[in-house]
């Protein structure tokens, strides 16, 4: 298990992926500038606003600082943090980091009137079958590559998936109380 | 399959935060909101500054204006109506709106009663003075506070008054005893449940945010550092007489808000920021954060 991971914290809610590894005794860091991946063993891109999110990576140079750090260490992203990682976006307003072979859509099941809460069967969680799974103005991953595994599904559409050390999801576990995602993402992405 | 839930209209305000909504009365001030930053734009028929200056009653925009709006962006739109006028309320929705801003800055439609929000599916956020305020709003389901600060004024000394309050009081919560805060309750007229919550959490039980009066990136990280968790910016951008610069200077400041080395970058050569009123030159029955209670 790792012991430091850094949370991207330039917008949206990187405070609860913060509460969540804090239950799971791990140290964060939130992220900011490229000098604040130092000392980090993996990277949280949290949901938020992609565009925002967009804007400020650029402002801030951390589009090649991110995916250096990618090289070499584990990756998850959330909503916005998976639209963030995809390799590409149905908006030509974002400019993703394409750290994993997916393409996503944005705002794909429709406004906040559309935002719903639904559990989903999971089979490689331990405990429960069931994840109770948040969709927020959420996307949908419209294409994934031949090296991505799909590890959930609603209704067809994956909704989290990972390529080598990056994990990316459509929801948000980080909204729930129920670390088990996290706990995965720390127990199979970090090996030593 | 749950919608419409609290716990969704709380997701919803959880993703906002870090970020600056700022106010928008057409398509293209959304479209320049969006290109700077703002995680959300607020959706008006005049901005507060010309509200105050064109005067008579102020209500909810025309639906087309909104439409052309939440065409021109992808980020969430957020729309005032007026306090206690439900059916401008459920126009919103039918309209899909992603939050509603039950805001003192339009004119008020019940003097005595608020918006039962529990019985919609779209968030809403309100305006607080203080603690009891945010508390009433909250037990009322909104799903996102504000404080109320004095909108329209380019002034934000009041935000900063309400902002210390509404954490002062809170930070008095979780010092008292169990047994004293049924008085509490009283004294504040807030649900009972609400006050044990928030001196439990030792924070409101919904994201708090700050608005009315910011005008410049450093007033902005102000708010911030006082404990603000996102920021609105109303006529502070459009007023300016650089916009876009302005907007994105803000959203850079309440990102990095803690970060002198930044402010000191996005606050350098913005050109003149909006006049703004002093306080004593603003009677109190013109003062919008009196609406509400």
């Amino acid at each position: 298990m790792p012991k430091k991971i850094g949370i991207l914290a330039l917008q949206g809610d990187f405070a609860k992926h913060q509460e969540m590894l804090w239950l799971l005794k791990i140290e964060t860091i939130l992220v900011k500038k490229p000098g604040d991946l130092h000392g980090c063993e993996g990277l949280i891109i949290p949901g938020g606003e992609t565009t925002t999110l967009t804007k400020l990576i650029q402002k801030y140079n951390l589009y090649e600082p991110i995916r250096e750090f990618a090289e070499e260490h584990p990756i998850m992203g959330t909503c916005a943090g998976a639209i963030m990682v995809a390799s590409t976006v149905d908006d030509h307003r974002i400019e993703p980091l394409q750290l994993i072979d997916i393409s996503v859509t944005r705002n794909a099941y429709g406004r906040q009137i559309d935002s719903f809460i639904t559990q989903v069967d999971v089979t490689f969680l331990q405990g429960p079958t069931r994840f109770k799974t948040v969709f927020i103005r959420a996307p949908k991953i419209s294409n994934v590559g031949s090296q991505v595994e799909v590890l959930m599904e609603l209704r067809g559409n994956p909704i989290m998936v990972q390529e080598s050390n990056v994990l990316a999801l459509t929801f948000h576990p980080e909204l729930t109380t129920d670390p088990r995602i996290h706990q995965y993402f720390l127990e199979h992405f970090f090996t030593i | 399959m749950e919608k419409g839930t609290f716990e969704i209209k709380l997701g919803l305000a959880e993703m906002l935060k870090g970020g600056v909504i700022m106010d928008v009365v057409n398509a293209e001030h959304a479209k320049i909101a969006e290109e700077a930053g703002a995680v959300a734009v607020m959706a008006l028929e005049r901005i507060p500054a010309d509200i105050r200056k064109v005067g008579g009653v102020s209500r909810m925009s025309d639906p087309t204006l909104i439409k052309e709006i939440q065409e021109a962006v992808s980020i969430p739109v957020m729309v005032k109506c007026r306090i206690g006028h439900f059916v401008e309320a459920q126009i919103l929705e039918e309209l899909g709106v992603d939050f509603i801003d039950e805001s003192e800055v339009l004119t008020p439609a019940d003097e005595v009663n608020h918006i039962n929000k529990h019985q919609f599916k779209i968030p809403f956020v309100c305006g607080c003075l203080d603690l009891g305020e945010a508390l009433r709003r909250i037990g009322e389901g909104a799903a996102l506070i504000r404080t109320k600060g004095e909108a329209g004024s380019g002034n934000i000394v009041e935000a900063v008054r309400h902002m210390r309050k509404v954490m002062g009081e809170i930070q008095g919560l979780t010092a008292l005893r169990d047994d004293e805060l049924m008085t509490v309750s009283r004294k504040m007229g807030a649900p009972y449940e609400l006050v044990k919550t928030t001196a439990e959490l030792g924070k409101l039980s919904v994201p708090n945010f700050a608005a009315g009066g910011v005008a410049t990136p450093a007033d902005a990280a102000l708010m911030m550092q006082l404990g603000a968790e996102s920021v609105f910016v109303g006529s502070g951008i459009f007023k300016s007489n650089d916009p876009k610069a302005r907007a994105h200077a803000i959203v850079q400041a309440v990102t990095h808000y803690n970060d002198p080395q930044v402010l000191l970058e996005v606050s350098t050569g913005l050109g003149e920021a909006m006049k703004g009123i002093e306080m004593k030159d603003l009677p109190e029955e013109q003062q919008l954060q009196h609406r509400g209670w």
